[in-house]
């Protein structure tokens, strides 16, 4: 394949993963959540292949197998099972302001791309434009962790947010050494178990998942 | 081949204490445990006193006396923390505020708590690092809720939130570093150790490490505490259990900071100037004025000696970000001393609240007539935190103070505000505990007083008069982070 070519492939791919960014941000069903996830998996898996496949480098086959087995199936799968056991299947989540958040969102881009512009002046790497991208994915899921108030939708903008760390480490630099990767993907699965409990502590403390009703552990004046 | 038996110790720890569960001996094999692994820290550092720094297990493995040193007190308050454990987590579980599965829960967490903190510390891999510190946070969130009342769930969760954010800009750090590097290293696993990277350091691109710092900073020190990242930290210290909270004060927050701290050291190597340096200033400053505010209000005795944490941590961000061979050793000598004092405090406090079965500071009374060790290790405790003379804390507070007059008077006036306000609040609210007749709810305890005395005798020694072998160790460290 072309570099060019490839390059392009990159290019697309990385606008479906800020478009799936930005529709996580407003996506008001916990099941349209989940969908939107995984297809933002698929396209970081595929992303790895086709670097991998243009720059000949096998260790990130492994990677975007890894992220396919893990973002795509397993962590969508955990988080259906979770959803289907604590019956909040049909919940819809009350997302407020959503042209407000949509307007922070696209600053945040600009940013990530002014944040990013001495590492792309530097970068010879095909994949070079990307690394913005990947800067504002993270940003975008952090702003969904902090203007939606449900665990589960919590957890899956901190899932997104670590999609895009990972899109950073295939964008910026053809994937990270294979430990490294090999790690986080299982600090990822461990986690998973860990918010899977969580989702029922909270359950049975709380007697519902939204964490407005954490607000015990304040400063009292 | 010690380092591999230092870790190995722990991972077969956490997996025979899982098996072991709540049966009759689990808490002494914990301290066994505990022991085995501060038995081979102190071959490791012999080793390394004795040979210089050196590379294990193929090059994942790197000591030097930096990281050597907080190796040993890791293993150090983890022994003794299993020690005053065993006493304090059998009267939990008497008076059922634990179950079954919470112990067995309990002891293999805190022994792959111990693992995490290790390998964070010996690992020559940044990314290895990252990994390590992640798994510590994981491993202790859920210690962190065990006692499963709402604000215990809460506290946990906004500790898995927060730190995992934290983190995870920590690892878009460690994305732009590996960038940075694989340019001089070339690609694979070589471009993200330590010994290569310090090798290196004068031809990393500058730009590009700036931006890595910035997360760095974000990301490692949400773990070390500092403000304004510092919002997990004393509601998972108020809400877990007392041991938890020991460890998280005294040796978490360490492991942090060495890990920000050898992401400055490389970040200045590469920019040739003091910018990462003054960015640790700011925090750390910040660090020490607001918690210092912020004890005066609290009410939860545990929830004091968190903020007290934060203050300290702070000051230490503050000696290291100054950088120099005073400043520099000042902060070794204070996280240690720090990590000490702060760990006895927090035994002692935990003894408190199971006296009076609250951790409401205007519920507990009466201490040194109701239990004498409990008391007065509470009192000197504090003296020592606060910064009294004859106690470490003083020695290690002088310095950095002596440092900062030289190379930054202008900032001294706020670092002294922080730490006389820090001594002020911390009296006005232990006072009323430790003196005083004893209040009729007060009940009798049978506390765990090793680790308290052990902790606090060290303490005093170490503000008396610095061992020759230690003061060189510090110097070498010293020598290594310039």
């Amino acid at each position: 394949m072309e570099n060019g070519f490839a390059a392009q492939i990159t290019g697309v791919l990385a606008a479906l993963i800020l478009l799936t960014a930005f529709a996580l941000l407003v996506q008001r069903r916990i099941y349209g959540l989940l969908h939107i996830f995984a297809w933002q998996g698929l396209f970081l898996s595929i992303s790895a292949a086709v670097v991998g496949y243009s720059t000949g480098l096998r260790h990130l086959y492994i990677s975007s197998a890894l992220t396919l087995a893990l973002k795509v199936f397993a962590l969508p799968y955990i988080l259906y099972v979770l959803i289907h056991r604590l019956k909040i299947q049909k919940e819809v989540e009350e997302v407020v302001n959503i042209p407000t958040t949509m307007l922070i969102g696209i600053a945040l881009v600009i940013f990530s791309y002014h944040l990013t512009s001495p590492v792309r002046e530097l970068s010879t790497l095909m994949t070079r434009s990307t690394l913005a991208v990947a800067l504002a994915t993270v940003m975008l899921g952090l702003l969904m962790m902090i203007t939606r108030r449900n665990a589960v939708t919590q957890i899956i903008g901190f899932l997104s947010l670590e999609n895009g760390l990972f899109f950073a480490a295939t964008s910026a630099t053809y994937g990270m050494p294979l430990v490294v990767e090999l790690g986080v993907a299982l600090d990822i699965l461990i986690a998973a178990f860990i918010f899977g409990i969580f989702f029922f502590q909270i359950r049975t403390t709380f007697d519902s998942l939204d964490i407005k009703e954490m607000e015990k552990l304040k400063e009292e004046d | 081949m010690t380092i591999q038996i230092l870790l190995g110790v722990n991972i077969i720890g956490a997996a025979v204490l899982a098996f072991l569960g709540d049966r009759r001996l689990a808490p002494e094999v914990n301290i066994l445990c505990s022991a085995a692994t501060f038995i081979s820290s102190v071959f490791l550092a012999t080793g390394v006193y004795v040979n210089g720094p050196m590379l294990s297990g193929g090059g994942f493995f790197f000591v030097d006396s930096f990281n050597v040193y907080l190796a040993v007190l890791t293993a150090f308050v983890s022994m003794t923390t299993a020690i005053f454990s065993r006493r304090y987590m059998r009267y939990e579980r008497r008076h059922g505020r634990i179950g079954r599965a919470g112990m067995r829960f309990y002891h293999a967490m805190f022994q792959l708590f111990i693992f995490a903190m290790l390998l964070a510390l010996l690992t020559n891999n940044v990314g290895v690092l990252w990994i390590a510190m992640e798994l510590a946070t994981l491993s202790t969130v859920l210690l962190v809720s065990l006692y499963r009342t709402p604000s215990a769930v809460e506290a946990a969760w906004k500790y898995f939130i927060l730190c995992g954010v934290g983190i995870a800009q920590a690892l878009f750090g460690t994305v732009l570093l590996y960038f940075a590097a694989e340019r001089v290293v070339g690609e694979g696993t070589g471009a993200l150790l330590w010994t290569n990277l310090n090798a290196v350091a004068g031809r990393l691109e500058p730009t590009v490490l700036s931006l890595a710092f910035v997360f760095f900073m974000v990301g490692y020190g949400t773990k070390v505490g500092l403000v304004p990242l510092h919002n997990w930290l004393p509601d998972a210290h108020s809400e877990g259990p007392t041991p938890i909270s020991a460890v998280l004060s005294g040796l978490l927050l360490n492991v942090a900071l060495y890990a920000l701290v050898r992401c400055k050291v490389l970040v200045d190597g590469a920019t040739g100037s003091h910018k990462a340096g003054y960015i640790m200033m700011v925090f750390g400053l910040v660090s020490i004025i607001v918690p210092a505010f912020s004890l005066l209000r609290q009410k939860d005795i545990k929830r004091l000696f968190a903020y007290s944490s934060i203050e300290h941590m702070g000051i230490a961000t503050f000696a290291f970000g100054l950088g120099g061979p005073v400043a520099t050793f000042g902060a070794l000598l204070h996280m240690l001393v720090h990590s000490l004092t702060k760990s006895a405090i927090f035994f002692t406090a935990g003894h408190a609240s199971q006296m009076h079965s609250t951790q409401d500071m205007s519920d507990i009374k009466g201490l040194i007539r109701g239990n004498p060790l409990v008391g007065w290790g509470l009192m000197f405790g504090v003296m020592a935190i606060a910064g009294m003379p004859p106690f470490g804390v003083f020695t290690s507070e002088f310095l950095i103070l002596t440092a900062a007059m030289k190379d930054a008077p202008f900032l001294t006036p706020f670092f002294l505000l922080g730490v006389v306000v820090a001594f002020a609040a911390l009296f006005r609210k232990v006072m009323p505990m430790v003196f005083g007749a004893v209040p009729g709810n007060q009940r009798p305890l049978r506390p765990s007083h090793i680790p308290v005395i052990v902790h606090m005798v060290l303490v005093l020694i170490l503000g008396l008069y610095l061992p020759l072998f230690l003061s060189q160790w510090f110097h070498m460290a010293v020598d290594l982070l310039q």
